[in-house]
């Protein structure tokens, strides 16, 4: 294998590629990225075992062929050398080892058989359909936070994305996540091709990494899946990812229908003063009391240890005086997500959750736990 | 040698050796000993619980065997009356074996809401006298009275004898105490004369004391250790002492270092206001080795709901579920799990549990599996609603629905499928205290 190929472009597709890459393996292949040098182009492939990234990019290949070096430091050299050189790859050096030129540096790794490299099996994939980037990215961003890490209820650790029906009627394509405190839904109307797709749990590595390769993307975005593998195209890269082998709770019976207290915030105002009162709540908690009354909002924290502190803010509320604690990171992670300028919080009582929606963006809906204060 | 009287409080040395009657009241509730003013570690147990405050509220049941607990066919006894004791009836019997030994034994259904008040109160009297006093449970716990000579204005003895008066005037129950040089002692020493009574321990007769001492006093020796004990020829606590401490932990473990400290008297817990608990766990011995990871997961059950039952009673809840293998070499493996929230239900406690013994047993076969929560929060944390599990709601009302049923008709009266049929020559105990 040979192949000269330009320093920004293969600096791009390796920063794709080696994220995926865990920083400690046992299998040592796992650490190394395969480059396959072939007709005017060379394709670099990464895997943990649940998630493969390939991305192809135009070289000028003098000589056929593959090999894998380890990723990180491969990556950590093109990312050292000069922009807009030109760098030779292979060629010319002994069993085990791939030399790299570029102007008067030259360095040699090690490799491994590219053989011995895992590929993720292509399996068959009966669903597939297309979504503009910017709507992936709504249903990735507004939901991704609210992704469980707890290991026990591993069906939790990712996005669950299904067909569904919408609260107003229509078919819709939904992303939903929550770690037992928070819930978060998002949805689209339903792409062509997506109205039958059984509904997938997406690992939380995946979404992330999916994330950061559509960020720039503009194009719409190929998606394939099956009951067990998911797949994502976009300009020359394939991400291919495991699902996650669960079933994901009955969501709908824990979003509250009947709260009936409504109060609406200026998002940047209420995130404030959370930030602020918070500051004060202790580290475990970081609780936070909201007392509404007839157009206020009082916002407090007590700790014995810190203090004390209190924030008033003039809302729009008048379904009588409540007390209600929340955890002050999961509201302000929630009033992050809200794009509009004014959030809309449908409360019961200090002990059911509370549904805040985006008077913006009727797509969006999150529910939140209270906690006791 | 300096005496105490029980009911009048007179003190005082005396030269010509025990003092048997009160010079002052004539009362014989006269303790003397060489040690008595010198001692100051106590541990206070309230006699018969339950079924002393039950007669204190039915003074008809006074001078007659009363057994606590459920009254159905399947109904355990929880406390029995010294009157009930001397038919042979003891806690956590079962009603029906009971009722033979003794028919005309009263029978009274539990009312744990009135035990705790009335624990509570007993308690805040002990706070009265020295804020070092660490609850073992609801009816007994240590106290530590250093240095309070001068606030009382007498020895410790002389404050726990007025302690133990005034919880008989003012709750209406009585106690024993149990005086020594440390933890280990004061509990034994509380045991050996009750009801209503006051045993001292002193340094200088602690190794001939514990001679006589089965070993089965030992804190942390159960049926399984017992056994083993006498097997190799230890019956009493002080013929530990012919060996050295390397061999009884080479023998039996890391209880062995305890069971070397004991055998000399010496224990240098402290009392612990806070309590030493840091965890709550409940672990169980197979009578065979076990491999299959379905089978230990069944075992995990009812140490599952133990361990949930102890959390609810101290009003605990534990955010880190720990699982504990010894494999058939002795080799104990330890595996945990952080739970977002703190939990205090079996089924939270045993699924967690379920999942870190999948991951375990893989092959090897295990000869112990037990399971604890630790990282306490107050009971009002545990298990808040979840929104990731629209069920959690109702498994909760079915666990409290169980809780309930037990408190009236004993632990057996209601059982989950999974619960049934377990192995009967399992020993089930509580792992050794640390």
């Amino acid at each position: 294998m040979k192949f000269t190929i330009d320093r920004g472009a293969l600096l791009k597709a390796l920063t794709h590629v080696q994220s995926v890459v865990e920083r400690r393996n046992t299998i040592p292949i796992l650490s190394n990225v395969l480059m396959r040098a072939d007709d005017g182009a060379v394709e670099l492939s990464a895997t943990d075992m649940d998630i493969a990234v390939v991305e192809k990019v135009s070289a000028d290949v003098s000589q056929q062929g593959a090999t894998t070096v380890p990723a990180h430091t491969l990556f950590d050299i093109v990312r050292k050398l000069e922009d807009g050189s030109q760098i030779e790859l292979g060629g010319g050096s002994e069993e085990g080892q791939m030399a790299m030129r570029s102007g008067r540096s030259t360095l040699k790794l090690a490799t491994l058989a590219s053989e011995d490299f895992p590929a993720m099996t292509d399996d068959d994939m009966p669903h597939s359909f297309t979504l503009e980037a910017a709507a992936l990215r709504a249903l990735i961003d507004r939901t991704r936070f609210a992704i469980s890490t707890e290991e026990t209820r591993y069906y939790l650790n990712g996005i669950y994305l299904h067909a569904a029906e919408s609260d107003e009627g229509g078919a819709v394509l939904r992303a939903v996540a929550t770690d037992g405190h928070r819930l978060a839904r998002m949805e689209i109307p339903v792409p062509a091709g997506a109205e039958g797709i059984p509904g997938v749990i997406v690992p939380r590595k995946t979404v992330n990494e999916l994330r950061k390769l559509i960020d720039e993307a503009e194009d719409d975005i190929a998606v394939m899946m099956s009951d067990t593998k998911i797949r994502f195209a976009m300009d020359g890269i394939v991400l291919s990812s495991k699902l996650i082998d669960g079933t994901f709770p009955d969501y709908d019976r824990v979003i509250p229908e009947a709260n009936d207290k409504f109060l609406e915030v200026s998002c940047n105002r209420f995130e404030r003063a959370v930030d602020l009162v918070s500051t004060i709540s202790t580290e475990k908690s970081r609780a936070i009391k909201l007392s509404l009354g007839a157009n206020s909002l009082v916002l407090s924290a007590t700790s014995p240890d810190a203090g004390s502190a209190t924030e008033e803010l003039e809302v729009e509320y008048d379904d009588g005086d409540l007390e209600i604690g929340f955890n002050s990171k999961y509201l302000i992670d929630i009033t992050q997500q809200i794009q509009g300028d004014k959030a809309r919080f449908a409360l019961s009582d200090a002990a059911s959750p509370t549904l805040v929606k985006d008077l913006e963006d009727e797509n969006a809906l999150y529910v939140l736990m209270p906690m006791r204060v | 040698m300096p005496w105490l009287c029980r009911d009048c409080f007179e003190t005082g040395p005396s030269e010509d050796g025990v003092t048997d009657l009160c010079p002052d009241c004539g009362s014989a509730r006269v303790i003397s000993h060489k040690e008595l003013n010198t001692l100051s570690i106590a541990h206070i147990d309230c006699d018969a619980f339950y079924a002393t405050v039950e007669m204190r509220d039915d003074p008809s049941l006074k001078g007659k065997p009363v057994l606590v607990g459920g009254k159905g066919g399947r109904g355990v006894i929880m406390a029995a009356s010294y009157e009930a004791r001397k038919f042979g009836c003891r806690s956590a019997m079962p009603m029906f074996k009971a009722r033979k030994l003794c028919p005309q034994a009263i029978i009274v259904r539990p009312n744990m809401a009135k035990y705790s008040v009335v624990g509570r109160e007993v308690r805040k009297l002990m706070h009265d006298t020295t804020p070092l006093v660490e609850p073992i449970s609801i009816d007994e716990a240590f106290l530590d009275l250093s240095g309070t000579e001068k606030l009382h204005g007498g020895a410790p003895a002389h404050t726990l004898a007025r302690l133990a008066d005034r919880v008989e005037n003012e709750v209406g129950i009585t106690v024993t105490v149990g005086l020594s040089h440390n933890k280990f002692l004061a509990k034994i020493a509380s045991d050996l004369d009750k009801p209503r009574g006051f045993s001292v321990v002193g340094r200088s007769e602690t190794l001939g004391f514990l001679d006589t001492l089965p070993v089965s006093k030992l804190w942390g020796v159960g049926k399984a250790l017992q056994r083993k004990l006498h097997a190799d020829g230890f019956h009493e606590i002080g013929s530990l002492r012919a060996c050295s401490e390397e061999f009884l932990v080479e023998r039996y473990g890391s209880i062995g270092s305890r069971l070397s400290r004991f055998s000399y008297g010496n224990d240098n817990r402290r009392v612990d206001p806070k309590g030493n608990r840091k965890s709550i766990s409940s672990e169980s011995t197979f009578f065979n080795d076990i491999r299959s990871a379905d089978e230990l997961i069944k075992r995990l059950w009812p140490l599952s709901e133990k361990v949930a039952a102890r959390a609810k009673a101290a009003e605990l809840s534990g955010r880190v579920i720990t699982v504990k293998f010894k494999t058939d070499r002795f080799l104990i493996r330890t595996r945990r799990r952080t739970l977002t929230d703190p939990t205090q239900l079996a089924e939270v406690i045993w699924r967690t549990g379920a999942d870190l013994v999948k991951k375990e047993a893989r092959g090897t076969a295990y000869r112990l599996i037990g399971i604890g929560i630790s990282d306490f929060s107050p009971a009002d944390h545990a298990d808040p609603p979840d929104l990731g599990n629209p069920d959690g709601e109702r498994i909760k009302v079915v666990e409290q629905t169980i809780d309930n049923v037990r408190a009236r008709f004993g632990t057996d009266a209601i059982k989950k499928g999974r619960g049934l049929k377990p192995e009967k020559n399992d020993r089930t105990s509580r792992p050794p205290a640390r």
